[in-house]
């Protein structure tokens, strides 16, 4: 009980922290930290899917099925853009539903170039000439209505400190269900089709069955991510949700580690600051992905468990002081 | 469709079989022998056709010097990739994946860096053609690629076959252990699998740079093709890999004729769904590996 008073102090502060925040950034800066906010939601999706032990190279493209969808829902169907997004996100899941009949036939290296075929199949259809009537082709969908906005509070949601207040509670609250998911029953259930497949099976775990279920859940944040996208930038186009913007997923995921909640959404927010920050200043736009490239091998090689596992490390470290100096005080005594 | 069209479109399939057979065989070798995918195979292409950009368009040297410069050249990048990446990421196959995918982000910006990313022209090294009858046509640029595929791919069989090392590096492939036991240095078989798998690819980028107006990125596309041909040819198959690479250029070039590009890369996409669903060991899986 004693450790619920920093806990609870933790969040308070944590919480002061992300509403002051877009106060101290430029412009440019805001846009970029909405982006942030709504990657931080795309990787953690993705983090669900990875517990299963799968690697998805299509996570980006559903994220994209979300955006079109509800560009769509509220541009064609004239729904209001709250429910659209939601509408988008559920268009999501219901895809990885359906792609978990072929897709969960393979594992491992397979299911990573099945998930790709599958999602460049959908992107291609955005793409295709015979359906630009609907998807608008290479050039996508432009004029997507924005979030409606408060006007009893006068809250306008073109002001990107606003839209980032939007996605924070949306992502915050999405975060607080995966968490929740993560730990029930239901998550323990993933680790173990992870580790133990063949075990879980053998004592009754329809391990299809949870596989889906992960793929499902991912898909939908992974939706609802790409329609706090589509509603903010107001267009959407093919060539965004392509395997180029999947692999900067990746390298976030696997520069934060993927063995904890908090891993995936470390390495975002590292190297989201460290690519505006450093690399802005640098002026040096064109090296981002010889940057990104050489960032990702040599995590491979000297650290891949990730950023993630730094943590621990300077726990210990800064206990190992801690421990020293009272065993230095000791003697004194 | 007319007979004229038929046979034009014969003759470009069989052009683009030839590159793409290249490309997937190497990549097989690749994977047969050390087990890892290598997803820069793409780039090791794009940058056989920059060296071609350099030394041929930009410098002037003869197109066939150009060329094997070119393949050398790429070969010793795949063997920094064997020493910097997959060896020290030899039991760790998913890790030599995603470490090929930092090297490819590096050699994109390389390119981007010393050539920009515009379209590069590079001129034709022969205005010479074949002209069969009437709108049938295969320009010699195209037929020196079918036959280097011959021969190179003919050369790689009877290396593999009747050489010691080729004996070695299928051993490799088909049992690391064993063959370690055995008394073969899995890192020299390694070695050579990465210089000829990395060369073939540079070697079609070069022998390609004059018909497809290189640029970074060309790349891409290319490996999406090499793993429907690898994975429709069944993994660590190099007869399959040839099979799946004419199956694949005919069926991607009728379809781009008759209907849409963008068609023709949803119906090969499709394939390798299909494949992967009901055969995940190839429509040609052999038996022997490599």
């Amino acid at each position: 009980m004693s450790s619920a008073l920093p806990w609870a102090l933790g969040c308070v502060l944590v919480a002061a922290a992300l509403i002051v925040l877009p106060y101290l950034l430029s412009l440019s800066q805001q846009e970029i930290l909405v982006l942030l906010v709504i990657n931080v939601l795309l990787v953690t999706s993705y983090r669900l899917l990875t517990l299963t032990g799968e690697w998805s190279l299509a996570h980006v493209v559903i994220m994209g099925v979300g955006a079109y969808g509800s560009a769509l829902v509220s541009k064609e169907l004239a729904l209001p853009v709250p429910l659209s997004m939601l509408a988008g996100a559920s268009i999501a899941a219901l895809l990885a539903f359906l792609l978990s009949f072929p897709l969960f036939r393979m594992k491992g290296f397979y299911f990573l170039i099945g998930s790709f075929a599958a999602g460049e199949v959908i992107r291609l259809i955005w793409k295709w000439s015979e359906m630009t009537w609907l998807f608008g082709g290479p050039k996508g969908i432009k004029l997507i209505p924005p979030f409606p906005d408060i006007e009893m509070l006068s809250i306008d949601f073109y002001d990107p400190v606003n839209y980032y207040y939007l996605c924070l509670v949306v992502v915050v609250v999405s975060l607080v269900i995966l968490y929740r998911v993560e730990r029930s029953r239901i998550g323990l259930t993933f680790h173990a089709i992870h580790w133990q497949d063949k075990l879980a099976q053998s004592v009754g775990v329809n391990t299809f069955r949870y596989r889906m279920l992960a793929f499902v859940i991912s898909a939908f944040f992974a939706g609802l991510a790409g329609a706090l996208y589509a509603h903010y930038v107001g267009a959407v186009a093919p060539d965004r949700f392509n395997v180029e913007e999947m692999v900067y997923v990746l390298i976030w995921a696997i520069v934060g580690g993927t063995a904890t909640f908090y891993g995936p959404i470390l390495g975002v927010v590292v190297l989201t600051i460290l690519n505006e920050v450093v690399l802005r200043a640098l002026g040096v736009d064109e090296m981002r992905p010889m940057f990104y490239g050489a960032i990702l091998i040599v995590f491979v090689l000297f650290l891949p468990n990730g950023l993630e596992s730094l943590v621990p490390k300077t726990r210990e470290w800064i206990a190992g002081r801690r421990h020293k100096r009272t065993a230095a005080e000791q003697p004194a005594k | 469709m007319t007979l004229e069209l038929f046979l034009q479109t014969v003759v470009n399939a069989t052009y683009a079989a030839s590159y793409m057979a290249l490309i997937a065989v190497g990549l097989v070798l690749i994977f047969g022998v050390m087990g890892v995918i290598n997803f820069a195979h793409g780039e090791l292409y794009m940058a056989g056709a920059y060296a071609v950009v350099a030394l041929y368009a930009g410098l002037g040297i003869p197109f066939f010097v150009a060329v094997v410069i070119g393949l050398i050249f790429i070969g010793l990048l795949g063997l920094i990739m064997e020493y910097g990446l997959f060896r020290p990421l030899r039991d760790n196959p998913l890790g030599g994946l995603i470490a090929s995918i930092g090297f490819l982000l590096i050699l994109q910006t390389v390119a981007v860096l010393g050539f920009g990313v515009h379209m590069e022209h590079v001129p034709p090294s022969t205005q010479g053609k074949i002209v069969f009858s009437d709108g049938v046509v295969l320009t010699y640029q195209r037929l020196y690629v079918i036959l280097a595929t011959i021969v190179l791919l003919s050369a790689l069989w009877l290396f593999l076959r009747k050489s010691k090392f080729g004996w070695a590096l299928r051993a490799c492939a088909q049992d690391r252990e064993a063959a370690a036991l055995q008394g073969m240095s899995i890192n020299s078989t390694a070695r050579l699998a990465m210089f000829i798998g990395a060369a073939l690819a540079g070697v079609a980028g070069a022998l390609t740079a004059p018909l497809v107006s290189p640029t970074p990125y060309m790349g891409h596309p290319v490996i999406i093709t090499a793993f429907i041909i690898i994975i429709v040819g069944g993994i660590g198959s190099l007869e399959g890999a040839v099979l799946a690479a004419i199956l694949y250029a005919f069926v991607n070039t009728f379809v781009t004729t008759i209907y849409d590009g963008t068609l023709a890369n949803i119906v090969g996409l499709l394939l390798m769904l299909i494949v992967l669903i009901v055969k995940p060991t190839g429509l040609f899986g052999a038996k022997e590996r490599a």
